[in-house]
């Protein structure tokens, strides 16, 4: 194999990896303000790819198509997460773990049929829009322009959530929330509206890559099965809550997946387990410091 | 005195109590073992499968509601139970009883594998990391087309055809089920099962008076292991094939749900949740295609207003009822 392949795989693999990291930042978001394990982030995340294809469809395949789709589906999304949130989700936010998880599962379930009915289970393709088609070449290497598009769309979310976390007054407040919810009440500060806030921003967020990978994978029920557990084991390996912690293993993860396609191509699907197993092995309790 | 007394009465409530329990056991026990001249072809099948997720079900209580253990891939040990036989008999000339008996014991020591990293774990990490590790199995299972099958499973398994009529599968499986309960059930009851509950109530007391509290979940975890790889034979001997959504994590998810709908705390109430699951996806599945979206309606009432489970729910109300009459 020469280094091309190598260069053009790695670069596919980082792409991929960007995607996992604006999905499983959004998990980790959650996980570390509101302290909930939402299985229900892959569904989120189908959504998003299917409402991208139905506005796409509406708006017609047309270049502002795509961007309109790219604004209006992960923002439709985030209403739904939040409708989950003050429906749901506040009603047992004292409850052990696994209840938790358990009711977001039975939303997984309940959204996994709700997509059949409406949009059948026949597979779903959007193209790629044309600006973005075609493919770089740079150091022999050879790299789709819409691959390119992710990996600058990720940087972008991530200096985003940078910004939002780090540098506004809302996102002091929920990292405050994050660490101590009760001292955030007693200073006046309405900690109930950044609950739902943070899960709409991770709803915005899992909305976001489902819509991006739209373009690129066949839109199909069982999209939420898969990402899911990769978007649990990242945000786990990462550092629970840490979006940094997410940024860094969902790289390894991408990138690990993508080179297993070169060197071993049938047992390429076994990496992303295998690598968040052994890095759970040796270290426990995540790449990074959580958020707990 | 007074008080006395009545503890006493109570302690003999409870004895009539227990013994009435056992009866009624015995019982519907007796009912089951005639049952199957009352039934057509397609309920006995329907009955066996019954049996098997019942005994896949209590074995995943053992960790989950007398460990307290978050283990969410339970349905490993079983697709690795059936797998481990399916593989046996279509690539060695073993006899089944041979792969039958060899089979838990694979499904035991994957157990092992897996438990061995996870019980350093607790609470959330450890449950991803069964998780992960689960997966994996899963994914070796799905790639491994020479020994696997892969995407296609194994399919018309040389199960010997005494134990395939259904008849004889009804039997196997209710009497195996039975026996596996009762094992299950000294377990829970012994020194070793009260110490896991133990552990699952307060971790650091029950280290401090001198047991070793991680030897003992991982104990826990293996056994389990080792009866979900029972359930995976009689899988194999109900449906003589296999294929990689049995062990695929919403598989365990399924069997999670059927702890929580009869009970967690509960030893029969996993059997009850199997039951009324399997029996409902068939009912549901006459009417309509949308089964996964009333399971998902039912966990949602479950968790919000039943999380002790039904036989949670029903034990309950006799505690209460009897802890009134007392005083």
């Amino acid at each position: 194999m020469d280094f091309a392949t190598f260069a053009s795989q790695f670069l596919i693999g980082l792409s991929r990896g960007m995607i996992f990291f604006i999905v499983s930042a959004g998990l980790t978001l959650v996980f570390g303000v509101l302290r909930v394990s939402n299985f229900a982030h892959g569904s989120l995340y189908m959504l998003g790819a299917f409402l991208a294809y139905t506005a796409i469809l509406w708006l017609g395949q047309g270049e502002a198509g795509f961007w309109l789709a790219l604004l209006i589906a992960p923002l439709a999304v985030a209403v739904i997460a939040l409708v989950i949130e003050r429906g749901l989700l506040r009603f047992i936010y004292k409850r052990e773990h696994l209840m938790q998880m358990l009711l977001t599962y039975s939303l997984v379930l309940i959204f996994g049929d709700l997509v059949k009915m409406v949009w059948g289970s026949d597979y779903k393709s959007l193209p790629v829009p044309q600006a973005l088609t075609g493919s770089f070449h740079f150091l022999e290497a050879n790299l789709p322009v819409y691959n390119a598009f992710l990996l600058l769309i990720g940087p972008l979310v991530a200096l985003g959530l940078w910004f939002f976390l780090f540098r506004t007054h809302l996102g002091k407040l929920c990292r405050a929330t994050a660490a101590d919810r009760e001292m955030v009440d007693v200073l006046g500060q309405n900690s109930t509206w950044i609950f739902a806030l943070v899960f709409a921003l991770g709803g915005w967020l899992a909305g976001l890559g489902g819509a991006l990978i739209a373009p690129t994978v066949n839109i199909a029920m069982g999209m939420d099965a898969n990402i899911i557990i990769y978007a649990f084991l990242i945000v786990v390996v990462g550092g629970l809550g840490n979006v940094w912690g997410a940024l860094i293993s969902s790289l390894i993860m991408g990138v690990g997946e993508s080179l297993g396609v070169l060197f071993i191509p049938d047992f390429a699907i076994i990496l992303p387990y295998l690598i968040a197993g052994v890095l759970l092995i040796i270290r426990p309790s995540g790449l990074l410091r959580s958020a707990w | 005195m007074s008080c006395s007394y009545s503890t006493v009465r109570a302690e003999k409530r409870v004895q009539k109590r227990s013994l009435v329990l056992r009866l009624a056991l015995i019982g519907l026990v007796l009912f089951f073992l005639i049952l199957p001249s009352f039934l057509s072809p397609y309920a006995l099948y329907l009955m066996a499968t019954i049996f098997t997720t019942a005994l896949l079900a209590t074995s995943l209580n053992l960790v989950l509601g007398y460990g307290g253990l978050m283990h969410l891939h339970h349905a490993v040990f079983y697709g690795v139970g059936a797998y481990a036989v399916a593989i046996l008999m279509t690539k060695t000339a073993l006899p089944f009883w041979a792969a039958a008996i060899i089979a838990p014991f694979a499904a035991a020591l994957v157990a092992l594998l897996i438990g061995w990293f996870s019980v350093r774990l607790r609470g959330l990490y450890f449950g991803m990391l069964t998780l992960a590790l689960g997966q994996l199995v899963w994914a070796i299972v799905y790639r491994w087309n020479a020994l696997t099958g892969g995407d296609d499973g194994i399919h018309a398994i040389p199960v010997p055809e005494v134990l395939t009529s259904l008849n004889a599968s009804y039997y196997l499986t209710l009497i195996v089920l039975v026996l596996s309960l009762l094992v299950l059930f000294a377990i829970v009851k012994s020194p070793f099962g009260l110490i896991l509950t133990a552990a699952r109530d307060n971790i650091p007391r029950t280290g401090s008076i001198g047991v070793n509290v991680k030897r003992h979940q991982l104990a826990a975890f293996v056994i389990a292991g080792f009866f979900a790889g029972i359930a995976g034979v009689l899988f194999i001997v109900i449906d003589r094939s296999v294929a990689p959504s049995l062990l695929y994590w919403n598989k365990s998810a399924e069997v999670l749900i059927m702890c929580l709908m009869g009970g967690m705390g509960t030893f029969l109430g996993p059997s009850l949740g199997a039951a009324l699951l399997v029996l409902l996806s068939m009912v549901v599945g006459v009417y309509t295609e949308y089964w996964l979206l009333v399971l998902g309606l039912i966990l949602l009432v479950l968790v919000l207003f039943l999380p002790q489970g039904i036989l949670g729910f029903v034990s309950g109300k006799l505690k209460s009822a009897s802890r009134k009459e007392v005083d």
